[in-house]
């Protein structure tokens, strides 16, 4: 199922933003010591995202929920695990002024859109209810509107299929090979 | 125009120039995958790919070292299942006890001057310490690339780290490499390439601390180029050259005469400092290893200070060689024997306690001075616990005395 057409399917449901600030680290994304290789048969990484740095994301976060962030999100470690715990919890955006190389390309990876915007970051708290729209590429909360910037032609491409996999599995090549 | 060295490399693999900002699809010489993350790059080949087979097992490598030997029932499945996994492949796998993914594809010569080298793993920067274009990749991306045999890069600007002089006493690469992330921060390089300049006389060593840190800048890449000892050990190829003309998107001047010892601070490692502004802090922990820090000469260097010496009462001093190679190393000398007789403890060769698993696990308010690359809240284990980084010399030197040592007041 591919993520955004999930949130945007049905009911208009407001949605909420988890506001965090600068340099989350993916040990703070999810700690190493809660690695899928780590756990025990049942448990599930999405009930560990945030789980020392915000205890409560990961019981409160509900689908459509958006990420907002200071600079360099996701910095440190290569572990995949940690932008797939806030896929499994259905976030469906994040947004910072930056993010970190390998977040940003797991992320994208796997169909979760990021968007690079110091001013949306600025303009929305912790806690504001909001409504994201993927199709119009916008936010809007409380009668305000916020343009999101526009995805880089291969991003827009890959989280289009919900995926690169998907991507790969239906193009037979890269986004532009 | 004049390439930078990551420029030449992705080059050479394009098959014609490629420029910085320009996305490209071409074919790694290496993918690697280690046991922590080698589970789910199988998981997403053969579910969410539907891919059966690797493209080309040569191509492949995979490595047992982040928890080595496995500590539960689920680890050690988990590893099964990378070991059929190659067996069934034909694909390379270093076992557990051969030591650290980074350190291991040096010494068996699989990363080599030119490479492109990706890895599931953020610190396959390391490679350039050998002149590779290594660089760090999730899951996905590395399932991607076994299964097609390619990988897509962003091809990305230089950055290029113009150095002078030459160590003062007590001051080592982890000093430089900590003073780069205290001048550049924690994003200071995030999508560059880092090119070393004026470091030909460094030994190998020396190189594989600074590029393995090249990711907590941010960086793609860490690249020396391929000089003094490198060319001793491997081929560089004909087509890659140093031109000091290349045009690089940024240059940073760094005389070593002035550099002193440095030290992270809990809980980021760009919150450097010099080392004399924590001395006397007391530790519980100290920890010697790591891809970073883990190799024979940083053993060697802790063991001088070591010699006749013990551990302060009360402090931990736990040692994980880097690989076996580096471990019998130290064995040939008198080296382990001087820090097994200090009253260290000698664990697997691997990835160690570095990211709190075993080996070594920090409990609450537990303070550790490691010589590793990474000191985010709970990286080693309680989020309450705290992470100083540092050289081998402040290591061995604050095990001694138990708090934070200059090496050069002992």
């Amino acid at each position: 199922m591919r993520l955004h057409k999930m949130m945007n399917e049905g009911e208009k449901q407001m949605s909420r933003v988890w506001k965090f600030g600068a340099d989350v680290d993916t040990d703070q994304i999810v700690p190493g010591r809660y690695a899928p290789y780590m756990l025990k048969e049942g448990q599930d990484v999405k009930d560990y995202a945030f789980i020392e740095a915000r205890p409560g994301f990961a019981s409160g976060a509900a689908a459509g929920d958006i990420i907002v962030a200071g600079p360099n999100f996701g910095c440190g470690s290569s572990r995949e695990y940690a932008p797939e715990a806030l896929r499994r919890r259905q976030i469906a955006a994040i947004i910072a002024p930056s993010f970190a190389r390998i977040f940003y390309r797991n992320a994208i990876n796997l169909g979760i859109p990021l968007y690079e915007s110091a001013e949306i970051t600025q303009a929305l708290e912790d806690g504001q209810e909001i409504e994201f729209n993927f199709q119009q590429s916008q936010i809007s909360s409380g009668g305000t509107i916020y343009s999101l910037p526009e995805l880089p032609d291969f991003a827009a491409q890959i989280i289009d299929s919900g995926g690169i996999t998907i991507y790969v599995k239906e193009h037979g090549r890269f986004p532009g090979e | 125009m004049a390439q930078t060295i990551a420029e030449q490399i992705l080059s050479h693999a394009a098959g014609r120039p490629v420029k910085p900002g320009e996305l490209v699809t071409l074919r790694p010489d290496v993918i690697m995958a280690h046991d922590s993350l080698a589970p789910s790059v199988i998981s997403i080949l053969h579910n969410r790919l539907g891919m059966q087979h690797v493209a080309d097992p040569d191509q492949c490598v995979l490595v047992m070292d982040h928890v080595a030997p496995a500590s539960t029932v689920g680890t050690a499945d988990n590893q099964n299942l990378v070991r059929a996994f190659a067996r069934e492949e034909g694909i390379r796998l270093f076992e557990v006890g051969r030591g650290i993914c980074h350190q291991v594809l040096v010494e068996e010569g699989i990363a080599r001057p030119g490479a492109i080298v990706v890895g599931s793993d953020s610190h396959s920067t390391s490679y350039g310490a050998v002149g590779s274009f290594g660089t760090g990749m999730g899951s996905t991306d590395i399932a991607l690339a076994m299964g097609t045999g390619k990988v897509w890069f962003k091809v990305p600007e230089t950055l290029q780290v113009r150095v002078s002089g030459r160590f003062n006493q007590g001051v080592e690469a982890k000093d430089l490499a900590l003073y780069l992330a205290r001048r550049l921060g924690i994003d200071g390089a995030t999508y560059m390439a880092i090119e070393y300049l004026g470091l030909d006389w460094l030994p190998l060593d020396g190189r594989q601390t600074l590029a393995s840190m090249a990711i907590e800048l941010g960086a793609k890449a860490g690249i020396f180029p391929p000089t003094g000892v490198v060319t001793e050990r491997f081929s560089a190829p004909d087509w890659l050259e140093c031109n000091p003309h290349a045009v690089a998107a940024r240059q940073i001047e760094i005389d070593l005469a002035v550099l002193e010892p440095q030290i992270a601070l809990p809980h980021s490692v760009d919150q450097v400092v010099d080392l004399s502004t924590v001395a006397g802090q007391q530790i519980d922990v100290v920890f010697l290893g790591t891809c970073t820090n883990g190799r024979y000469e940083d053993m060697r260097q802790a063991a001088d200070m070591l010699r006749d010496r013990q551990i302060a009462a009360g402090t931990r001093l736990i040692v994980t060689p880097a690989s076996r190679q580096e471990l019998q190393r130290a064995i040939a000398d008198d080296t382990m024997s001087i820090l097994l007789d200090a009253g260290a403890t000698l664990t697997t060769p691997g990835c160690g306690p570095c990211m709190g698993r075993h080996q070594g696990t920090l409990g609450k308010y537990d303070v550790c001075l490691s010589t590793g690359n990474r000191n985010f809240r709970g990286r080693m284990g309680h989020p309450s616990s705290q992470i100083f980084l540092a050289s081998p010399g402040v290591a061995a030197a604050s095990a001694i005395t138990g708090h934070i040592t200059d090496p050069r007041d002992l």
